[in-house]
């Protein structure tokens, strides 16, 4: 069961806010599709190990050489606010 | 012979033998959208300067006597989560209205260098989260077969397109079933690759270790003309398996004798509208009639498929979109006192409804105290569900059943309550689990509407599944079928 507390605590971590009535909603809706889970309890799986990927790829990593990379302009051209080559945000501290 | 009736490879023939030029082909392609895009609304950003450019180019290299691809100044859709350098690039999101991408995704270059040209960015359920396009931040697309009701989704806008001759060919994502599930509401021919076969550089991520890009098209030879242009081992993507580009094609006619079909139970049983699976039951005859044994079989697992595709998948999503938070590009909040509360008021006045209830499940499942019993066990029961396709693969060359359980649904039928939607991919998400392909071609009528038949295959083994695919496709004429509209 989550409570409207586990769902205020969820945005916060993902960084959402909510309204009150949102709240509600996802509360409801979040214990309906959790409730729905609860069919892979009966499965047992102590013997089985995770898929996090399908592929056996481990460890693809490139030459660590300088390359070509992109542009600091074009990396700075979709940006809310800028100061020089800094993405400008609101303050932090 | 109307141009946007014709399929790319019928399209190639008369562009090599100077019978259309590549700018008449566009420009036929373009009188047809303006006439059916206000009622179908396939596109979010048409892109025909750029389509033009690219068949002048194709044009001039033909009228030379040079060589051209088969795709070359074919008009190619692309769904609105691929990147597309200097042409906006949205997500059908809010969140970024504005995002013009620096850089191209690589199956938008390997389109580039083929000659293809791309006509527009096609509309989706808002971060590939959904199976009707009604989520799409923007505005819904209608089935060109029904305008009452929904294209299906997340690929909504490729597949429309396709379907209403308003592009050729698309490429769509798939990592449910959002390319097979409109594919089959839409009538047209849809697959999803093997998980690594496609590069997802450039595709703005979803559930990374589901997403596949593939390919849409009116007949099998077209999706599949269009799978090997894109396909192949990409540096940039490092989840890209190792091979070079394949040729689809090559075994596409070779027939279905003796070949070994399965019909997994659990995809034929209640749950599946009586109509699609009568349409199904056809096609199982159709296909011994063709020579191929035709025999049921089980993915004891399958009735896990739902859960644990709904504990992955917004796992990972809300990791992926973590990302979108006003910094850096697209949408930020004005009027904010602090960083905290510009991510806080950007992301919840960026995203829609689903997308933010997939983030707060899937960081519900990952968080302290949840992780193990929700999260892990999904991973364990994702061994178990690719192991039972391991297991059906090794005695069938290919296993058969419907796409979707029912057809295209009318607008607002299934918003209502989540978990009806997400019952929608019930046949389609065990395969982007199992990281297997899996396609969808049509397979019959109900109520006017198209079935589709879903045929899945081995891990790289495409060329099966196309085959199975052509033959059927044959021997039928639902892929010469077009909507009245």
């Amino acid at each position: 069961m989550i409570s409207k507390s586990d769902v205020e605590h969820v945005a916060l971590l993902g960084r959402l806010e909510l309204a009150d009535e949102e709240k509600d909603e996802y509360t409801r809706q979040l214990n309906d599709i959790l409730g729905y889970f609860q069919a892979l309890e009966k499965i047992d799986t102590d013997q089985v190990r995770p898929t996090a990927h399908v592929l056996p790829l481990n460890n693809v990593f490139r030459e660590d050489r300088v390359g070509e990379h992109l542009p600091k302009e074009d990396v700075l051209a979709n940006c809310p606010d800028r100061d020089g080559d800094y993405f400008k945000v609101p303050r932090i501290v | 012979m109307q141009l946007f009736r014709l399929t790319a490879h019928e399209l190639h023939d008369l562009l090599v033998k100077k019978e259309i030029s590549a700018v008449e082909l566009n420009e036929a392609i373009f009188k047809r959208t303006d006439a059916v895009e206000d009622k179908v609304r396939a596109f979010i950003t048409p892109t025909r300067q750029e389509a033009l450019a690219r068949a002048r180019l194709v044009d001039a290299k033909i009228a030379a006597g040079e060589p051209v691809h088969p795709l070359a100044g074919i008009p190619v859709a692309v769904k609105d989560n691929m990147c597309t350098k200097g042409v906006r690039t949205t997500a059908a999101s809010k969140i970024l209205y504005n995002f013009i991408p620096p850089y191209s995704a690589t199956v938008v270059t390997r389109l580039e260098e083929a000659g293809a040209a791309l006509v527009g960015k096609t509309n989706l359920d808002e971060f590939a989260m959904g199976s009707s396009t009604e989520n799409s931040g923007f505005f819904p697309t209608r089935n060109p077969w029904d305008l009452d009701r929904v294209p299906g989704g997340s690929s909504g806008g490729s597949a429309a397109a396709v379907a209403a001759g308003e592009c050729v060919i698309a490429l769509g994502s798939d990592t449910g079933g959002s390319i097979r599930q409109p594919a089959s509401f839409c009538g047209v021919v849809g697959i999803k690759p093997t998980y690594g076969a496609v590069s997802r550089y450039g595709l703005i991520a979803f559930a990374s270790s589901l997403d596949q890009i593939g390919s849409f098209g009116r007949d099998v030879t077209d999706c599949a003309l269009l799978l090997s242009a894109i396909s192949g081992h990409d540096p940039l993507d490092s989840t890209s398996a190792h091979f070079g580009r394949q040729d689809y094609t090559k075994t596409l006619k070779d027939g279905v004798r003796g070949m070994k079909i399965g019909v997994p139970r659990e995809y034929m049983a209640e749950g599946i509208d009586q109509g699609v699976r009568e349409a199904v039951e056809g096609a199982m005859r159709q296909y011994e009639s063709l020579g191929a044994v035709v025999e049921y079989t089980s993915l004891p697992h399958t009735e896990y498929a739902l859960p644990t595709y709904y504990l992955i998948a917004p796992a990972e999503a809300s990791s992926n979109l973590a990302r979108y938070d006003g910094v850096r590009y697209g949408y930020r909040a004005p009027e904010v006192e602090d960083v905290v509360d510009m991510f806080m008021k950007t992301r919840s006045q960026g995203f829609g409804p689903e997308v933010k209830r997939r983030i707060m499940l899937g960081t519900f499942v990952l968080s302290a105290g949840y992780y193990d019993a929700y999260y892990l066990k999904a991973l364990k029961v994702r061994t178990l569900i690719k192991e039972d396709f391991d297991r059906a693969l090794e005695k069938y060359d290919v296993l058969l059943s419907p796409t979707s359980p029912t057809v295209a649904f009318r607008f607002g039928e299934k918003t209502g309550d989540p978990i009806q939607m997400y019952f929608s991919d019930l046949c389609t998400m065990s395969v982007n689990l199992a990281g297997v392909p899996g396609m969808s071609l049509p397979c019959g009528f109900v109520d006017g509407m198209p079935v589709g038949l879903q045929i899945v295959g081995r891990h790289f083994d495409e060329a099966t599944m196309l085959r199975a695919a052509c033959a059927f496709e044959q021997s039928t004429d639902y892929h010469k079928q077009f909507p009245g509209l």
